[in-house]
């Protein structure tokens, strides 16, 4: 049953991939004038929107490694490595749209030895540097494994809690800088979605993003794989999600009580649309999540994580295109060539999550799963040493 | 000790000589078709609007605390002490973050060049070094575009207004402007109808994210001695739990001998 599945995405995946593949060649052959729809008036299109949102999928990296190695909460281990992973790949993803985005990609380094202090930028690229490395170090373990070399584990094991706290504190900067990023244009972002509060909604939101991502991923993986979180640990991510997402929709409504802002959702206009589908993508799973039967079905969970992840996707795209437009005085709407990067990217991430669930022990096997909690009852200090969950060690 | 320019709408003929000036000296195309465009672009770094019978220029503001300079990661404008707002192109990566900041919407980038540079008005940096006058104030047949120090010039523009209060708009925009600009005009009609915003805040625009990036060593601080401090207290209850454990249940003794050390230690 699933491989007629497996072969209709696949297809989708390599028509995806010719065509962002022709798109590459067209941007890096012809300029950025050819290959997308920005002007002068609008110089940051959807690709930016997509860095703000695939960095926000990354959330889930740095709350699921503070909440297993600093807050010790160790019932989340097994959620670890796919968060990891997940945080990896959305900042893959972020850095090599950046590649393309970029005006002179050869110039990326630049940062690294030419510096601005008071650029937002500039601090958003050494944040970006830094926790990949962190994330790569934070997930070697699963490949570590895989490979046997236990003595690099070992290594590893011992700087693995100053790489967490290094790795919480750069992504808090990084996710509410890219906030940050807006408040400069207090003349052009929409003021429903302009606010000195935008730092902090972008960390609060990624948190979000990133356990919805969690439960997304996980319910993928059970039907791929039949691997997959407990669904008592599934239960627990959708209830701190509900309470997440409340947080967040209160702070949006008290920012934008402080700022007046409330009379704008009377225009009709389409950032009031767009606004509203905003808001609806995210108010109904979190007013779902709260019940029971929601957060214990795991079909129920699954369709509110989607609608969590399509509210932030709305939200980034809102900040960057929709929030922009109306000051530039301009239409945009993305060429199909962005288009199809942006997809093959998506598509590209996808396909290595699938690949290292398949080659990585990644997703605790579903037999292993009961193992784990007598193991944990058991030992309680065992899993103590850091990304190794035991578990899964025992049964490669 | 900054240098400036100052536009008088009230004075420009909309001859477009300052155009014609700026082209030459930035080694822009200049032609009647491009004359015939009223909007800065990657190949004209002024314009003058024309509506009626009355005129307005278009240039990079020059701000003094510019939000393209803040904004720029590696550092490739800056603001110099003499005035001008320069663009060195070897730092530049093409973030294109500048063009998103400037509360002018002057940057300009080169989309159709495989290596394309931001562009603007520079104020004629080499010039204004050397002592010399911009091209655009320089090749002003009727004094419209006057260049000299910024403190003399607003004292000027203020003089004209108050020996003219019927003939001006009372405001300079650029005075207090985005915390003030080194292009200052007069106009006899509101600016708003050439496109200048009535409503840029008068603070300067890196202040808005300055106050932000300001915390970020205090977050790197206390983020580390907090995180570190839980995961000191979180692991010493694990070896403590542990070292109980053990006490309890001699089965496990062999297993963890090495906490049960820790827990004593």
């Amino acid at each position: 049953m699933a491989k007629p599945r497996f072969g209709f995405w696949s297809v989708i995946l390599w028509i995806v991939m010719v065509l962002g593949g022709y798109s590459l060649i067209l941007r890096f052959a012809r300029g950025l004038g050819a290959s997308t729809n920005m002007t002068d008036e609008f110089p940051w299109g959807l690709w930016i929107g997509f860095k703000l949102f695939a960095v926000a999928l990354a959330g889930g990296g740095f709350t699921i490694a503070a909440v297993v190695h600093i807050f010790n909460l160790k019932r989340y281990r097994p959620v670890l490595r796919p968060m990891i992973l997940t945080a990896f790949l959305g900042y893959s993803a972020f850095i090599c749209s950046l590649i393309i985005d970029l005006g002179r990609p050869y110039r990326i380094w630049h940062p690294v030895v030419m510096w601005n202090d008071h650029s937002v930028m500039f601090e958003i690229a050494w944040c970006v540097m830094l926790y990949t490395t962190v994330l790569a170090l934070e997930f070697a373990p699963a490949v570590l494994e895989r490979l046997g070399w236990q003595r690099a584990l070992v290594w590893l094991r011992g700087v693995m809690i100053p790489v967490v706290i290094l790795g919480v504190i750069l992504s808090t900067l990084h996710q509410s800088s890219l906030g940050s990023l807006y408040l400069i244009v207090p003349g052009k972002l929409y003021p429903l979605w302009y606010s000195p509060l935008e730092p902090v909604f972008f960390f609060v939101s990624a948190l979000c993003a990133g356990l919805a991502m969690t439960v997304f991923e996980s319910w993928h993986s059970r039907k791929a794989f039949g691997k997959q979180l407990e669904q008592s640990l599934l239960t627990s991510l959708g209830r701190v999600l509900a309470v997440a997402l409340s947080f967040y929709l209160a702070l949006r409504f008290v920012d934008m009580v402080h700022r007046g802002v409330f009379h704008l959702l009377l225009l009709p206009r389409t950032e009031t649309y767009l606004f509203l589908l905003e808001i609806a993508l995210l108010l109904i799973p979190t007013l779902l999540l709260f019940q029971r039967r929601i957060h214990q079905n795991p079909t129920a969970l699954y369709f509110c994580s989607v609608l969590t992840l399509l509210g932030f996707v709305t939200n980034r795209m809102n900040v960057a295109i929709t929030g922009m437009e109306a000051s530039s005085g301009t239409y945009y709407f993305p060429k199909w060539t962005e288009l199809a990067i942006t997809l093959s990217l998506v598509a590209g991430a996808f396909a290595i999550f699938w690949l290292a669930v398949k080659y990585l022990p990644v997703f605790p096997p579903a037999h292993e799963t009961h193992l784990a909690q007598s193991a944990r009852v058991a030992a309680p200090s065992a899993a103590a040493s850091p990304a190794v969950p035991e578990l899964t060690h025992a049964g490669s | 000790m900054s240098k400036a320019l100052l536009y008088d709408a009230t004075i420009c003929i909309g001859c477009k000589q300052c155009e014609q000036g700026c082209a030459t000296e930035n080694n822009l195309p200049y032609s009647d078709s491009i004359a015939a465009e009223e909007k800065q672009s990657e190949h004209k770094f002024t314009a003058v609007l024309t509506r009626g019978d009355k005129f307005m220029r278009r240039l990079c503001m020059n701000c003094q605390d510019p939000a393209c300079a803040s904004a720029c990661p590696v550092a490739a404008l800056r603001k110099t002490a003499a005035g001008p707002v320069i663009y060195e192109e070897g730092r530049c990566m093409g973030c294109r973050y500048c063009m998103l900041a400037c509360p002018f919407n002057v940057p300009r980038y080169e989309w159709n060049k495989l290596f394309p540079r931001v562009r603007k008005c520079t104020m004629c940096p080499n010039r204004v070094a050397a002592g010399k006058q911009t091209a655009c104030a320089e090749i002003c047949p009727t004094g419209a575009t006057k260049f000299g120090e910024r403190d003399e010039l607003i004292n000027e523009a203020q003089q004209r207004i108050r020996d003219n209060p019927g003939q001006y708009v009372k405001h300079i925009y650029g005075l207090n402007e985005v915390g003030g600009t080194s292009v200052l005009l007069l106009s006899g009609v509101p600016f708003d109808q050439f496109g200048y915003s009535a409503d840029v805040p008068t603070e300067p625009m890196p202040l808005l994210t300055s106050r932000v990036l300001s915390k970020v060593p205090d977050v790197v601080m206390l983020g580390g001695v907090l995180l570190g401090g839980i995961w000191w207290i979180t692991n010493r209850r694990d070896d403590v739990a542990a070292a109980e454990d053990c006490e309890k249940n001699s089965a496990f003794e062999d297993k963890k001998r090495g906490q049960d050390e820790n827990g004593k230690a």
